[in-house]
């Protein structure tokens, strides 16, 4: 036998047993910032003033953090006396108020899907958080995720980056290329809000801007179990992250003859 | 080798009347201030010829008025320091000399200046599509004038669907394959165009800059602490590292000095992404020549190393740690001790894949004698980092030009000189285990105390050097009044040796292609900016 399969062997079996228990090993995600915490006047404006994207506002007394601009920089919480507590979890993905997500077509997607990665200006964190997902430890295949290279095939559409200038034809390219019933799912800051670089006059503020948007996963990057989720969602098979029903999506509607298309 | 004094004065000298030259102790830095005439190319083939200095970027910026080129070269010894070409010319004066031909480097920041700041580069062969996609901009758009009007730019705008890439191959049968900009499985975005008459590569184009986001841009007329973001997030893969050069440009202009604990860990954090990030590459061409059992055993590694980083910094990329002034977080030692365990746990497990890789023909005939640069095309070229080592040309800024105390640590800078696919493996390997070398020696160098100091902006210019996972990186900072940015310019390694990428692409089969772009482990990301 050859000694790879027997090295392989040997590694034993180290994948995670998300989604059916949640992982529990350290390092696998940064967290977030907890929203909607009840802090001082004062406090809630120094938060405000430390974040540079304006995730972070005070409302009622509270301060509120708006995952889709959250870009990780910690500030919050290592740069001030009162700091913002920082939950960990990776269950992060949201499913937009325009968005179809496979309710829609509840057989369409259940128990596979064919995923086309189209990078639209990202910086390489979020793309090799995607990349980590064919890895031994999260393994999605045996989810019944497979990663595409043709658009022909795919069922979702996973774009990370704030959609740059020249990327937005092919990424329009692309979404035209794909059959229906189709999903697009959003993944990291920079594809939800532009992150620290749109919009600019070369680059936009996020996916949505360019074509219409079903999931949104926010981090930055997302660690690869918040992206895993994100497809979970997509699906079907797992509840959103819990502070959907509180968080208005603005800015993402579906034309209806996408619906028709 | 002369040093500083006698260089100025010998420059001087040979261009009597022309050259005037004046020494900089602090940097240590020799600047040279050329008129922009045919003077120009004489000296910079002096810098580089006669007295061997490297070249390490242009830095365009336009002053109120007029045009400033700064020329930047780098010994690689150590002494004496850095050479700087500096030539000023009135704003309506928009055509400088070509130093391309002598310094073949210099070659794409011609271009780049060129299609950015409307500049021509008289002598330069080839100007145009380069940053701006001709099909999408007008050849007279240049954003980085000051004058530049940003609303013109967000205007839907129609692509050119005339417009064609040029193409070299005229033989007979000769077609070009486009591979990109969306293509195979999780890829950046980028075009490389193949030209063929059949089976071998005869030219390989990349057309890059699609994920082009301007931060050079953007960052004019922001504070630093909103630089550093950009800084830190435009190429996360190596993050720290870049965090860490922009940081020390705007220590240099504060004149702040980082507590020796905090110089101690950043050895510590850029080391440990400098590991991940060869086990990422490692990963990488396993997967490219589907040897599957050690691409999963690799891309095991590099998650436990993402992991590791997460554990000690909170972030698996490393982000918000480094600022200027030292580091936002203070690691206790035992935190400090676990993370090098664990990251010499990694490395004997890439020993064991190493073992394995070495007995495996079907892997090492995709490796061997393909995707080869010789080491004198890697000089011409002027590559950096494990990619430039592999082809024998030495060069490692934490030995040529040291910074954050990394002259009080011993450590081998691995060289190969085959300069193919196998020995660019050979590198990154070795390199790993230097990196956890001197992560074990950080264990015994820690001292008690602060990790960061205040930093009160102040005007100035000063760049930040650090040798990155992919090799030399230079971060240019001109900060104003209020400490607002007023020129931003990164000189990334990517930007440097995908301009040298052709040469091993080119004379080898279609199937090697994938093969090659995983050994030389770029990110288009770095530098497309």
């Amino acid at each position: 036998m050859s000694p790879w399969v027997l090295n392989g062997l040997r590694r034993g079996v180290i994948t995670t047993s998300y989604p059916a228990h949640q992982e529990a090993a350290k390092g696998v995600s940064p967290g977030l910032p907890a929203s909607l915490v009840p802090v001082t006047e004062e406090a809630g404006r120094v938060l405000e003033a430390l974040c540079p994207t304006g995730a972070i506002s005070l409302e009622r007394g509270e301060a509120r953090v708006d995952y889709r601009r959250c870009i990780h920089c910690f500030r919050c919480c290592r740069g001030t006396d009162l700091p913002l507590d920082w939950k960990p979890g990776y269950e992060w993905a949201t499913l937009t108020t325009g968005g179809l997500s496979a309710a829609a077509w509840p057989k369409a997607f259940h128990k596979s899907m064919h995923i086309l990665v189209v990078d639209a200006g990202d910086c390489g964190a979020c793309l090799n958080e995607v990349k980590q997902l064919s890895n031994p430890y999260y393994n999605i295949h045996r989810l019944g995720f497979f990663i595409t290279p043709t658009p022909r095939k795919a069922d979702i559409l996973l774009v990370v980056g704030p959609v740059t200038d020249h990327m937005r034809l092919p990424l329009q390219a692309a979404y035209d290329a794909m059959p229906t019933p189709k999903l697009v799912m959003a993944v990291g800051a920079c594809a939800l809000s532009g992150g620290v670089f749109g919009p600019s006059f070369v680059a936009r503020g996020g996916v949505k801007d360019v074509i219409p948007v079903d999931v949104e996963v926010p981090g930055f990057p997302p660690p690869p179990l918040a992206i895993l989720h994100g497809l979970l969602v997509a699906t079907g098979r797992k509840p959103p992250a819990p502070w959907q029903a509180g968080t208005a999506v603005a800015g993402s509607t579906r034309p209806s003859s996408a619906l028709a298309g | 080798m002369a040093t500083l004094a006698e260089l100025a004065m010998q420059a001087e000298q040979k261009w009597p009347g022309q050259v005037q030259a004046w020494v900089d102790r602090r940097s240590p830095l020799c600047e040279l201030r050329c008129p922009p005439s045919e003077v120009l190319p004489e000296v910079v083939r002096w810098v580089v010829v006669d007295l061997g200095y490297r070249f390490a970027g242009l830095i365009v910026e336009q002053e109120t008025e007029a045009w400033d080129l700064r020329y930047l070269f780098y010994s690689i010894h150590g002494t004496p320091g850095w050479a700087r070409l500096r030539i000023r010319q009135p704003l309506e004066m928009r055509s400088v000399p070509s130093i391309s031909p002598q310094v073949h480097a210099a070659d794409w920041h011609e271009r780049e200046a060129e299609d950015l700041f409307g500049i021509t580069f008289e002598g330069h062969p080839r100007l145009g599509d380069f940053v701006l996609h001709d099909d999408l901009w007008q050849e007279e758009v240049a954003p980085m004038r000051r004058d530049f009007d940003e609303r013109i730019a967000i205007v839907e705008r129609n692509p050119d669907l005339k417009w064609r890439p040029r193409r070299i191959v005229k033989d007979p049968g000769a077609f070009a394959m486009p591979v990109g900009p969306i293509y195979s499985g999780v890829t950046e975005s980028a075009l490389f165009l193949l030209e063929t008459v059949g089976e071998d590569v005869i030219r390989a184009f990349p057309r890059l800059f699609y994920k082009y986001r301007a931060i050079e841009k953007i960052a004019e007329g922001r504070k630093v602490e909103e630089c550093l973001l950009l800084a830190e997030r435009f190429a996360a893969t190596t993050a720290f590292a870049h965090a860490l050069a922009f940081s020390q440009a705007i220590e240099t202009i504060c004149r702040v000095k980082v507590p020796p604990r905090a110089q101690t860990l950043r050895v510590l954090a850029a080391e440990l992404e400098r590991f991940r990030h060869h086990v990422g590459v490692i990963h990488e061409i396993c997967e490219s020549t589907g040897l599957s059992v050690a691409a999963s055993q690799a891309s095991i590694l590099e998650e436990d190393l993402l992991r590791v980083s997460c554990d000690l910094a909170g972030h698996r990329y490393l982000f918000g740690l480094a600022i200027p002034g030292g580091l936002t977080r203070n690691f206790t030692d035992a935190a400090c001790g676990g993370a090098i365990e664990a990251a010499v746990l990694v490395l004997r497990k890439l020993h064991e894949l190493e073992d394995g890789l070495r007995y495996s023909s079907s892997f090492l005939d995709r490796l061997e004698g393909v995707g080869i640069i010789s080491g004198d095309e890697a000089r011409e070229f002027g590559l950096v980092g494990p990619i430039a080592r592999a082809s024998g040309l030495e060069g490692d800024l934490r030995k040529a030009q040291p910074y954050a105390g990394y002259q009080h640590f011993a450590f081998d800078a691995p060289l190969e000189i085959e300069g193919d696919g196998f020995a660019r493996l050979r590198v990154l390997l070795a390199e790993a285990a230097e990196s956890v070398r001197i992560m074990q020696e950080v264990s015994g160098r820690l001292e008690a105390g602060e990790v960061s100091v205040p930093v009160s902006p102040m005007p100035g210019r000063a760049f930040g050097w650090v040798e990155a996972p992919r090799g030399a990186a230079f971060h240019g900072v001109h900060l104003g009044g209020g400490g607002i940015v007023q020129r931003y310019r990164v000189i990334a390694p990517s930007f440097v040796n995908w301009h040298g990428f052709h040469l091993a692409a080119e004379d080898f089969a279609f199937q090697d292609f994938p093969i090659i772009l995983a050994t030389f482990g770029l990110s288009v990301a770095e530098n497309d900016r």
